[in-house]
């Protein structure tokens, strides 16, 4: 399957985030961040997250992420835990996350227990790569209709498609 | 996330006619109703007024594990600490929300009529006690509650009882789950039939129709789904006043009235609003514990208490349920409310069984987004889990009623304190046997729908492991005889001239049907009385 922007704009409608913007972003009263080092992770990220039978990831990841980008605090999170992200795969790998290969990036999260780990977006590190990388990945896809179809759902919970779902059965 | 303008004016009003205490659907309906009569009405609730442009990002609250139920709508732990002192715990900040809207904040939203023989459970069924009015009383208030809040239904159930118009708006249609139930249910004979919902089907009273979030239950994105806010901000048209963040601390008063509810602001300060008459819609546990927390020389037990009921035979729907697995695909998750019921069984009520109902769920299972963000899986293994373990749940539910029983109490504990250094609500419940045993009834009708259907069962809730459904009744019952009730069927209290309750604090027996409807329909009724008196 084919992830489109369409698609991303679909999910972002179920989080109350919408729009474009371009261009670098300084959320008010914060330092300004590094858009595309965030956009970069994601994208790389989501390369280890989703799997492997969607394509258009990239396209997909980035619309989702402008959206994100409207809400200061969401991306003041983001920044600390991308960073965090980066610090490790330097440690291990001497590289940033995003410039590792897809099993590499893999283990990076695995090392710092991204994949036992409960999301918090105060949390520990690892929680809060969970919340901020991992578990925001998975939401704009699964909550997606297109995520949503991958596993028989086309109106997935946080997605407003509409009453004739529910009524309809699988064959139809 | 921010909630509410922290420099509005929370100053009392003068004047006033009417003070309203609780923003829920109880106190929204009241003070709707006597500003359109004309008169200056103040409600004071404790919440705050929660900014509608924040909903989906509540709802993203609701679908991720980060956040409890009690987050979702900013429940603070200090400002609503309680303790659970009886056999079951109960999870009170699960079991409501504070804030301009109520506990319909976060609700399910179905509203279906109590049944008659629920006014007169000891003449009828030999157990509880009547209610001091009957269905015939609450009739045309239960017509009104249906027009205010929007309800979707249909003429299908045959177990209802009369009614003299339809519903306001067409039914939801049933759901693909419940056609494969409907072929289990007619080999056993079990009648299935639509849900009553405060959800608009359509487009109605300038609200949309749902468009399938599926997220109900916290979060209704939409407005589709009926909540409080509506009379709420219907009555500040009519020119009430809403303070929000203005928890009333206690009501003032003599022998005979009360003169002031006494109110904190968030600034620290403390003000007294005086009004002619006052209606407390605190809800089923904050109602109680005001009253208690209002004690004085004249009312040493608690403020209306002259009968010592005040908190006494509180009660709440019990909650059965059974589900499991089917080897074809089911649907579900795509809506987060019901389509189905059952009330066959429920006027078989009597001594030894409870009055219940069955419902037929269209969320059985996890919802793959829920089980995405909660593994310990990513990319085609999370997919692999997601296929296997999405698409073939079916589950059903039932709320059976509870007597109210003496040992089944709202008090105070002084040993802990919320923000403003007043007693915690204890919610002491106990249950009986005679839900319980309905429980097991309840459980056995389940298990045979589900063998008839072909399903594996996978889950039970039982009597071991029941819950509540979050109805909080039976605080300050209603009844003719001063000694044995707090409200006479006006729902003014036997002791003060200028005190209405409407809340389900009032209903003196439960039935199992969801209060809400009949909490409206008694709103509606104390306005009239109230308008009698102003
Ligand atoms: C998860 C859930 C699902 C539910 N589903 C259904 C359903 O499907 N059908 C149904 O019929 N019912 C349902 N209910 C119950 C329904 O929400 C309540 O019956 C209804 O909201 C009660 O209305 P109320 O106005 O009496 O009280 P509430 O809605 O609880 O409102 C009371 C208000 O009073 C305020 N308050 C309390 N103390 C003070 C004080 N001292 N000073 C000022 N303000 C105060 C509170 O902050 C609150 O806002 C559900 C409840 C929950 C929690
Ligand atoms: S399914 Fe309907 S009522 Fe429920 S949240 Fe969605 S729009 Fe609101």
């Amino acid at each position: 399957m084919k992830l489109t922007r369409r698609d991303a704009v679909a999910a972002l409608a179920a989080l109350g985030v919408g729009g474009t913007l371009s261009g670098c972003v300084a959320p008010p009263g914060s330092e300004p961040v590094d858009v595309d080092r965030l956009r970069e992770t994601l994208v790389a990220a989501a390369d280890v997250i989703y799997p492997s039978e969607v394509s258009g990831t990239a396209t997909f990841v980035e619309t989702f992420l402008e959206g994100r980008l409207e809400d200061p605090t969401h991306v003041a999170g983001l920044d600390e835990a991308v960073t965090e992200l980066d610090d490790n795969a330097m440690f291990w790998h001497d590289e940033r996350f995003a410039a590792l290969s897809v099993t590499d990036r893999e283990q990076v999260l695995r090392n710092i227990d991204v994949d036992t780990a409960d999301e918090d977006p105060t949390g520990t590190t690892s929680e809060r790569v969970r919340y901020y990388v991992v578990n925001d990945l998975l939401l704009a896809l699964y909550a997606s209709p297109a995520g949503g179809e991958l596993v028989g759902i086309e109106n997935p919970q946080g997605h407003p498609g509409g009453l004739a779902s529910y009524q309809r059965g699988p064959s139809a | 996330m921010p909630a509410t303008d922290t420099d509005a004016d929370r100053t009392p009003v003068g004047d006033a006619d009417v003070c309203v205490i609780g923003a829920g659907p109880a106190g929204g309906l009241v003070a709707d109703r006597l500003a359109e009569a004309g008169h200056e009405v103040v409600i004071l609730e404790a919440g705050p007024r929660f900014d509608s442009a924040d909903r989906l990002a509540r709802q993203e609250r609701g679908i991720r594990p980060a956040y409890d139920r009690p987050a979702i709508w900013d429940s603070d732990p200090e400002r609503d600490a309680y303790e659970s002192s009886g056999e079951r715990f109960y999870p009170l900040n699960h079991a409501r929300a504070r804030g301009v809207g109520g506990s319909t904040l976060h609700w399910q939203g179905m509203v279906m009529r109590l049944h008659e023989a629920d006014f007169n459970s000891a003449s009828i069924r030999g157990v509880g006690t009547d209610w001091p009015i009957d269905y015939e009383d609450l009739r045309p208030y239960y017509a009104a509650a249906e027009r205010e809040l929007g309800v979707a239904g249909a003429d299908d159930n045959p177990f209802a009882p009369p009614r003299e118009e339809p519903h306001p708006m067409p039914a939801f249609r049933p759901s693909y789950s419940d056609s494969l139930f409907a072929e289990a249910c007619d080999g056993l004979e079990i009648a299935m039939h639509s849900v009553p919902n405060a959800r608009n089907s359509e487009a109605y009273d300038g609200r949309n129709a749902c468009v399938g979030y599926g997220t109900c239950q916290p979060v209704c994105p939409s407005g589709a789904k009926y909540d409080a806010t509506v009379h709420v901000k219907r009555a500040e048209r009519k020119g009430a006043t809403v303070i929000d963040r203005a928890p009333v601390q206690r009501l003032e008063h003599g022998p005979d009235t009360i003169e002031a509810a006494v109110y904190a602001t968030p600034d620290g300060e403390a003000h007294r609003q005086e009004a002619d008459a006052f209606v407390i819609a605190c809800g089923g546990v904050e109602t109680p514990r005001l009253l208690l927390l209002s004690e004085s020389s004249h009312y040493p037990d608690g403020l209306a208490n002259s009968s010592g009921l005040v908190g006494t035979f509180f009660m709440d729907h019990l909650f059965a349920g059974t589900g499991g697995v089917l080897d074809e695909p089911t649907r579900q998750n795509h809506v987060g409310f019901l389509t189905s019921e059952s009330h066959q069984f429920y006027d078989e009520a009597d001594a030894e069984y409870a009055p219940f109902k069955l419902e037929f769920f269209n969320y059985a299972g996890p919802s793959p987004v829920g089980m995405a963000l909660t593994g310990d899986d990513w990319g085609d293994d999370l997919l692999a889990r997601l296929r296997s373990e999405y698409g073939s749940h079916v589950g059903m539910g039932g709320l059976v009623e509870q007597l109210p029983r003496e040992n089944s109490y709202v008090g105070l504990d002084a040993s802990t304190t919320d923000d403003h250094g007043n007693p915690v609500p204890d919610v002491h419940w106990n249950v009986g046997e005679r839900a319980l045993r309905t429980i097991e009834r309840v459980n056995e009708i389940q298990e045979r729908i589900l063998d008839e259907l072909g399903a594996e069962i996978t889950w039970q809730v039982g009597r071991e492991n029941t819950g509540p459904a979050y109805h909080h009744m039976g605080t300050t019952r209603m009844g003719d005889d001063p000694t044995e009730s707090v409200v006479g069927p006006d729902l003014r209290t036997h002791d003060l001239e200028n005190c209405w309750i409407a809340s389900s604090s009032v209903f003196p027996t439960g039935g199992a049907m969801n209060p809400t409807l009949t909490i409206a329909a008694l709103a509606l009724k104390a306005a009239d009385h109230i308008l009698e008196r102003l």
